[in-house]
């Protein structure tokens, strides 16, 4: 099946994905459950690599800018504008691709194969609403709030690096990520969280929708899902960054 | 009610059902037989909507289900149960929320009243004090008895199952037999019964539609295919040595 039969697909699904729900009452609550599985649970994958990435950074940065002529102030705004810009917003987001993508893709997928959807659909549910739209809104949700969540603790990894290694000292650190920070960075970052929230929940639910077989073809739709969400944030991560900062 | 007038289906251009007219009679358990691949999952699937026909039309008393818009499809849907081959419970929800799913979807009882309905469901199919249980906790007989208690719990007009024996023991089966057809009696709604097991056409079939080649080959009762002379329906019926010895 060639690409423009998936995309037509694809937005075939959107249309009876984001309509208005069936049930508000309902709908609400599997929100609220998806806030969790999708978010919450993420959260100690996400915290880990924050830091941990931030120390990496600043580590990286200094020993990369060694230089007379550029401060060492420099190292501190370069982690904080690294963090902020690219590695909170995408980074994480790949790293959610990989985790709630391939979880929305083999849950659905599995409901596929066991009738589960059918059963849905006999019923005169909208299953594909049912399904994926909590799923679409809880991401909206959550994921800026894990992202800035990952921008205070990566920053907070270089705070650690600076104040318990000799990479540079605490106070040029402090100075560097306080210098001209600009409130539309996080604006930028945020935008771009959302759009890849969208893409990571609705790519990863087609997949799973879409699901034809058995268990070996569920976990096949979890790869694609989770193969295809990392290229589309790729993709628009170029996409928005040049229709944003340009 | 439901008649189905010439259903056609097509897969890579070959037709799977070809040309099916029957009507399924309500009170009744309607049985649909015929061995694996003659076409009867896809004729029940065209009938409830979950495939579209390639040409045809299907009738739930009198209202054209095939030519209906989503919307109207979906108020039909409301009116139908349908027990799966698996059962098709929801993994993530234990068995009390499995029943209650229909009414929380499409009624406005309270939680008391969409309880009560629940226990009343589960207990018509002789299942206790599982409300707590997830569906992985059952046994293949268990599950399809809270499949049947979830069909049932909306009071659907239409009863669909999809094989409800595979998988079970004989007297399991015969246990599910039995309580699909005091349902269809007791609640006096249309079913449709989608079987390969002999055992069950000789319970319960009080009309039973033989497909072979995704055509109908013979419509008749239980009592007829014993005196039937159709080749295919002899051949499928008495598929074992012994079975042709006693015929």
């Amino acid at each position: 099946m060639n690409l423009f039969f998936h995309i037509g697909r694809y937005f075939e699904l959107m249309r009876r994905v984001i309509i208005i729900p069936q049930k508000a009452s309902f709908f609400r609550k599997q929100v609220i459950v998806e806030i969790d599985n999708l978010g919450l649970k993420s959260l100690g994958i996400v915290v880990i690599i924050s830091i941990f990435m931030g120390g990496v950074v600043t580590i990286q940065t200094a020993f990369n800018t060694d230089h007379p002529l550029l401060p060492i102030y420099a190292v501190g705004f370069a982690t904080r504008q690294s963090i902020i810009l690219e590695f909170s917003p995408t980074i994480i987001s790949l790293i959610l691709a990989g985790k709630v993508g391939s979880r929305i893709a083999s849950e659905i997928g599995s409901m596929r194969v066991t009738e589960q959807i059918d059963a849905l659909e006999v019923m005169g549910v909208n299953s594909a609403g049912f399904l994926i739209f909590p799923k679409i809104v809880a991401a909206l949700i959550i994921n800026p709030a894990l992202v800035i969540i990952s921008m205070f603790l990566g920053i907070w990894g270089g705070w650690l690096v600076s104040a318990f290694t000799d990479v540079l000292p605490l106070s040029h650190y402090m100075s560097g990520i306080m210098l001209e920070f600009s409130e539309y960075d996080i604006t930028y970052a945020l935008i771009k969280t959302v759009v890849f929230a969208f893409l990571i929940t609705s790519i990863s639910g087609y997949f799973g929708f879409y699901t034809k077989g058995g268990a070996l073809d569920v976990g096949h739709s979890s790869t694609k899902a989770v193969v295809f969400s990392s290229i589309f944030i790729i993709f628009f991560n170029l996409v928005l960054t040049q229709i944003l900062l340009a | 009610m439901i008649k189905v007038v010439d259903i056609w289906k097509y897969f890579d251009n070959n037709a799977i059902i070809k040309n099916v007219t029957a009507s399924f009679e309500k009170g009744k358990t309607n049985l649909i037989i015929g061995q694996s691949g003659s076409g009867k999952t896809v004729l029940l699937k065209c009938i409830v909507g979950l495939l579209e026909p390639d040409n045809g039309n299907v009738f739930y008393d009198e209202r054209n289900f095939t030519k209906m818009n989503i919307a109207d499809k979906q108020i039909v849907r409301k009116e139908l149960g349908m027990l799966f081959q698996g059962g098709a419970l929801f993994d993530s929800l234990n068995i009390e929320e499995n029943v209650m799913f229909p009414l929380n979807m499409f009624t406005k009882y309270t939680k008391e009243e969409k309880l009560e309905r629940v226990n009343f469901c589960l207990k018509r199919v002789n299942l206790g004090n599982i409300n707590h249980l997830y569906p992985s906790e059952l046994s293949g007989g268990m599950k399809k008895r809270a499949a049947i208690a979830r069909a049932i719990a909306n009071n659907p007009k239409y009863l669909f199952c999809d094989e409800p024996n595979s998988g079970l023991d004989p007297k399991t089966a015969i246990i599910i037999d039995n309580l699909i057809r005091e349902i269809t009696k007791e609640y006096n709604i249309t079913t449709i019964i989608n079987t390969h097991d002999m055992n069950s056409v000789m319970e319960i079939g009080d009309n039973v539609v033989f497909m072979y080649s995704g055509e109908v080959w013979w419509k008749g009762t239980r009592e007829d295919i014993l005196h039937s002379s159709n080749k295919e329906l002899n051949s499928f019926v008495y598929a074992s040595e012994l079975l042709k010895k006693l015929k």
